[in-house]
């Protein structure tokens, strides 16, 4: 049953002034992301993308803010459900779609597909299928940074099933007695798959688990992109200073795990209720509140309408995946 | 030539190449205030620090999987496992991630790391830590297996290890760690994926690796008093398996005996027989035979384990048999 730990730790301040120039280009990546998961999803159901299709639909405003705190150098891990990551790391849409279609010039050569985006020239290290086994590869790159005596910083992304499991476990016992600069990032959207909290979490609040190991805490909404970009970089800071945080921050995909999940164990008043929650909607409405005209944001939409499309033809347009004997070892 | 042990040869290699590159570093249960649970890191905490030799709790699957990470943005990760039996429950991180990261980011990143430490029996320490799980990861794409023999072998393949840009899996033995041998001094590199004959022979092949070939050079001896001269193959590296020195000598002699301390299903002797038959058929005057453990999990009994484990004599019967003598 729910317990009494799910009380918010520092609610974030909604009536914040907004900066119309900070806030436009995270609300263009995330609309960029809605639309290119939304594309995948058409190209999914034509039979274009193959495999598994996890979409982040509902989600945006968290690997959007977060990225948003971090520098270029710093190093971001992912888990299967990582095409906002690797865009809002600055991978283009069209590798991304290309790699989906599984095409020769995805972003790695249709090798790996929606689960397995990895771009080395953006430290993004890649997306990873198996729950919560990502987790200790993040420390790696933060104690790599420890060991070289940099200030770069990890952010490891995951889902709130992940809690349960060694990898994230182990993991996180690590970064608290190593003092590796990470930041943790627990997206919890309320199921793990099928699975809602109740039943998968004795105690549901997963920023608790850092508790037991003397790690910083923080846990926070992530409908605003905002809020999540400030309350990520106050675990930035941190993590610059040789202590991890575990974060995390409520959402809600709006669809099934997968494309084969219709997601029929959640209510459709349930459903309704965080779209009202929309976080691209949400940055919309604060654009307009901090002065951004109908003109302004219908550019933005258009533009982002126009990156999808050329995505789209890109990854139609692009020659057949077509070697895999060279990336076994390396010579 | 210096006469050292396989522990001081191992010892040498992980310390040279420190030295030799500020990039590599020692992770594992015990490897610094203890000095190694099996004493290979000895002394190494003294000279490197703890900022070098770092001393994990017990979180295999963690510290594996920290040390895949810290490989992948450019350091080179020597990660111990007190025993392989250990490395089971990291073994997500091996094949699911290390094996994998380098095909599932098309060559952006490599994962130049080892990981090392005893695997096999050592002496009555029963089912859970007396296995031989070279199979397991020698059926891995994207992964090295490497199994060094002697002291000699042991230094240059584990410095050629600790150079190689991919997950090398280096699996030593515990029975091994005080056997002493000729180990030249210094730049002493073995390239991994090259068999060596250690013992010439004309009548009958015997492959092994690791422990089995100090067992089969018993056996060898054992057979020459038959007259009986037996060739002793050991590919040393079992992924990427040379094949070539073992199938040029079952040409020569006509049979072929694989030994492996492991279980006989499914196991790396089974490749072999089959690359053997595959390449000398026409040469083959008996198949192939193997000799491996019972298949069973070990037991502890000393007289029960000596049963389940190969033993010269075993050895010796299997080369009777290819050779009709019996």
């Amino acid at each position: 049953m729910p317990s009494s730990a799910d009380a918010r730790i520092e609610p974030e301040d909604r009536n914040q002034p907004v900066d119309k120039a900070e806030l436009l280009p995270l609300f263009r990546q995330m609309l960029a992301i809605r639309r290119l998961e939304e594309a995948s999803a058409k190209a999914y159901s034509y039979g274009k993308i193959g495999g598994f299709l996890h979409l982040i639909i509902g989600q945006e405003a968290v690997c959007v803010g977060a990225c948003a705190a971090i520098e270029p150098d710093d190093y971001v891990v992912a888990t299967y459900r990582e095409h906002g990551h690797a865009y809002a790391r600055g991978v283009s849409s069209r590798a991304i779609l290309a790699e989906l279609y599984g095409k020769k010039t995805g972003l790695v050569k249709g090798l790996g597909g929606s689960m397995h985006l990895f771009d080395h020239q953006k430290n993004f290290l890649g997306g990873y299928g198996i729950v919560g086994g990502h987790v200790p590869i993040a420390c790696g790159a933060a104690f790599k940074s420890k060991y070289l005596g940099e200030k770069r910083v990890a952010l490891c992304f995951f889902g709130e099933g992940a809690s349960t499991i060694g990898g994230f476990q182990e993991g996180l016992a690590l970064a608290a007695l190593w003092k590796l600069p990470v930041v943790l990032i627990c997206e919890n959207n309320q199921y793990s798959m099928g699975t809602p909290l109740y039943r998968s979490l004795a105690v549901e609040d997963v920023s608790m688990r850092a508790l037991a190991h003397g790690m910083a805490r923080d846990r926070f909404d992530g409908d605003d992109v905002i809020t999540v970009k400030n309350r990520v970089a106050e675990a930035v800071a941190r993590a610059r200073e040789g202590e991890p945080t575990l974060l995390e921050v409520r959402t809600y995909r709006f669809r099934g795990h997968s494309m084969s999940d219709p997601g029929q164990y959640r209510t459709k008043d349930e459903v309704a209720k965080w779209k009202r929650r929309d976080p691209v909607a949400i940055a919309r409405k604060r654009l307009v509140d901090a002065g951004a005209t109908e003109d302004e944001i219908a550019e933005v939409e258009a533009s982002v309408k126009d990156e999808i499309a050329d995505a789209v033809k890109f990854a139609e347009d692009s020659p057949p995946a077509d070697e895999y004997l060279p990336y076994v070892t390396k010579d | 030539m210096p006469t050292i042990s396989y522990r001081e040869a191992l010892n040498q290699a992980i310390s040279e190449e420190m030295e030799r590159d500020p990039n590599v570093f020692l992770m594992g249960e015990e490897v610094g205030h203890y000095q190694g649970a099996y004493k290979v890191s000895q002394g190494l905490l003294q000279h490197f620090s703890e900022r070098r030799v770092v001393d994990a709790p017990i979180a295999e699957m963690g510290f594996a999987g920290i040390g895949i990470g810290a490989a992948m943005v450019g350091l080179r990760p020597i990660i111990e496992f007190m025993t392989f039996n250990f490395s089971l429950v990291a073994i997500d991180q091996i094949v699911n991630n290390a094996a994998k990261i380098y095909q599932m980011s098309a060559g952006q990143f490599t994962v130049p790391i080892v990981f090392r430490g005893p695997g096999g029996s050592a002496v009555q320490v029963a089912s859970q830590h007396s296995q031989s799980l070279e199979s397991f990861y020698a059926h891995v794409p994207g992964l090295k297996v490497v199994m060094p023999s002697t002291p000699a072998d042991a230094k240059g393949l584990l410095k050629s290890a600790i150079r190689d840009d991919n997950p090398v899996i280096f699996i030593e033995s515990e029975t091994l760690y005080s056997l002493a041998g000729d180990v030249p001094d210094g730049e002493h590199v073995i390239p991994l994926g090259v068999s060596e004959v250690k013992r010439e022979g004309e009548h009958v092949t015997l492959v092994a690796w690791s422990r089995m070939v100090q067992l089969c050079m018993q056996a060898a001896d054992e057979l020459a008093a038959f007259g009986v001269h037996a060739e002793i193959v050991d590919p040393r590296t079992l992924r990427p398996l040379d094949d070539a020195p073992i199938i040029a000598s079952v040409k020569k002699t006509g049979r072929c005996v694989v030994v492996q301390e492991g279980w006989p299903y499914a196991g790396v002797g089974a490749e072999i027989a089959f690359r053997v038959q595959h390449a000398c058929m026409d040469y083959l005057d008996a198949p192939v035979e193997r000799v491996t453990s019972d298949d069973v999990p070990m037991p502890y009994a000393r007289n029960l384990e000596l049963e389940v484990l190969p033993q010269p004599h075993d050895v010796v019967a299997a080369a009777k048999r290819v050779l009709y003598m019996e």
